[in-house]
């Protein structure tokens, strides 16, 4: 069985809610970074709405991962694309769907290998149970509870689509 | 899945992905393109402030060189240390070897010491084989040059740094010049230039630098410069192997320099906008002018770099191969 949720209006919460964060925060004039696919998407989209002026970063975090000695080197890596220099600067790392948390580790050890951030604020679009490390997004835009049989996958780029999905 | 072929059982684990890599033959264009793509990806990291990724970290590499080196050595250090795994230069030549010791009891003694790659330069045809066929299924072999035989990290740098420059190998028309007989990176090129399906490989040498077998590989022979150069999208000089020459295969060296030596009034043969390669080390003024192996056709350095990314490339894929083979 196949559940669609609505991605305007989740897109709309979260761009609402990085804009809140980043007021709150005093954050001024920062950068986007998406994990590949589905954060580039995103990023993309909070770049646009929220008028950022550097171009957005893009990661892969394959050379990152940590389960190397399990399943090997994804074959379709790409190179990672910071367009700017990011020692100093407030990030604003995006990615699709957050769940165990260990993408997010990686994508935080790749940027510190380019300079020290002056901060990383973590934007997901989905917020999932099954965390595996004390890591937790600054904002989201929905929290789902799947159940065991369940999955979610985000598809685009055209048109963003969320799928809940049998396994 | 991939058919493996008879010289793969070796290299390749039951996946279709690399374990081992010796040799070129018998590896399929989509495996040597994902060899470039992941090179890709290692250009972009040894571009940054930090070149270095996590991938190797606390693997051991051994560097087993049977034969003198600098270049290929020390980017394969380099490479395997931007992996994050630790690096064991050994010097067979002026080690154990001269105090007696076997080539099995050095393996053995290398792998007690829980190391998990060799990467293998010998003079011997066919070392690097016999290495993957003893060692125990844990460590993988990277042939770096081996006899005349092969010296595939080499060529696959040489066909980054053609994509790089050319955009793709469909339509291209590349020359091999010079000292073809004693080349083992000759005869891995043609091989990769065939797999990535070129339009057409030429050699140009004298004939006393020929291979007997050189047109079974596909390879095009010109015996001057003048026609093997006409319209080439890549020149490719070769290194004249002065130190593996027995007997007169050449006049002098005057001579070859005049007859086959890479000059700027030869180039001109080639397409305007050919790039000049070499493997390297350069003999400047035996195969190749000053002002063309510095001048703006010229990608020589650009080879080395690459050769890095290449290296990081092979070396976390077989390693990769290794992790992934033995659930299967």
């Amino acid at each position: 069985m196949t559940e669609l949720i609505d991605v305007e209006g989740l897109l709309e919460t979260m761009c609402q809610g990085l804009t809140d964060h980043l007021a709150a925060r005093k954050i001024e004039n920062p950068c986007v970074v998406g994990i590949r696919t589905g954060g580039v998407w995103l990023a993309e989209i909070i770049h646009k709405k929220l008028e950022i002026t550097d171009d957005c970063g893009e990661l892969d975090i394959s050379f990152y991962r940590d389960d190397f000695t399990r399943i090997g080197l994804n074959p379709k890596v790409k190179p990672s694309v910071l367009p700017f220099e990011t020692e100093g600067r407030h990030l604003i790392l995006v990615d699709d769907v957050l769940m165990s948390g260990r993408t997010i580790r990686a994508a935080m050890n790749e940027l510190f290998d380019y300079g020290r951030p002056a901060s990383i604020t973590l934007v997901a679009l989905i917020d999932l149970e099954g965390r595996e490390l004390p890591i937790q997004a600054d904002v989201v835009g929905q929290k789902v509870a799947l159940s065991g049989s369940q999955q979610i996958k985000l598809k685009g780029p055209d048109q963003l689509v969320l799928e809940i999905t049998d396994k | 899945m991939k058919q493996v072929t008879e010289p793969n059982h070796l290299q390749l684990n039951k996946q279709g992905q690399l374990k081992h890599f010796l040799t070129l033959d018998g590896l399929d264009k989509a495996l040597l393109t994902e060899i470039l793509d992941t090179a890709d990806s290692f250009i972009e990291v040894g571009a940054r402030s930090i070149k270095k990724v996590p991938l190797l970290r606390g693997r051991t590499v051994v560097n087993l060189f049977f034969e003198a080196s600098t270049r290929t050595r020390s980017t394969f250090e380099l490479a395997a240390k931007r992996l994050s795994a630790d690096v064991l230069n050994l010097n067979i030549s002026t080690s154990a070897t001269s105090k007696g010791e076997s080539l099995s009891d050095t393996l053995q003694n290398l792998e007690a010491m829980a190391s998990d790659m060799f990467v293998v330069r010998h003079s011997q045809s066919g070392a690097p084989h016999f290495i993957a066929e003893s060692v125990t299924p844990n460590v993988s072999i990277i042939n770096a040059g081996d006899g005349r035989h092969a010296h595939p990290t080499q060529a696959m740098l040489d066909m980054l740094t053609i994509r790089q420059h050319k955009g793709c190998f469909e339509g291209l028309s590349v020359a091999i010049v010079g000292d073809i007989l004693h080349s083992r990176v000759a005869r891995s090129q043609i091989r990769a230039l065939k797999i990535l399906g070129v339009s057409e490989v030429r050699v140009i040498a004298p004939n006393t630098l020929l291979p007997v077998d050189i047109e079974s590989l596909g390879a095009k022979v010109f015996g001057c410069m003048k026609e093997g150069l006409d319209n080439v999208d890549v020149v490719i000089m070769l290194r004249l192997q002065r130190e593996r020459m027995e007997g007169a295969l050449l006049p002098s060296e005057d001579e070859f320099y005049k007859l086959y030596g890479l000059t700027t009034e030869k180039l001109k043969y080639a397409k305007p906008d050919a790039i000049v390669m070499h493997p390297g080390p350069i003999n400047r003024g035996v195969e190749i002018e000053s002002a063309v192996a510095d001048g703006p056709q010229s990608v020589i350095l650009n080879q080395v770099t690459n050769g890095i990314a290449v290296r990081m490339a092979v070396m976390s894929m077989a390693m990769s191969g290794h992790v992934a083979g033995r659930d299967a």
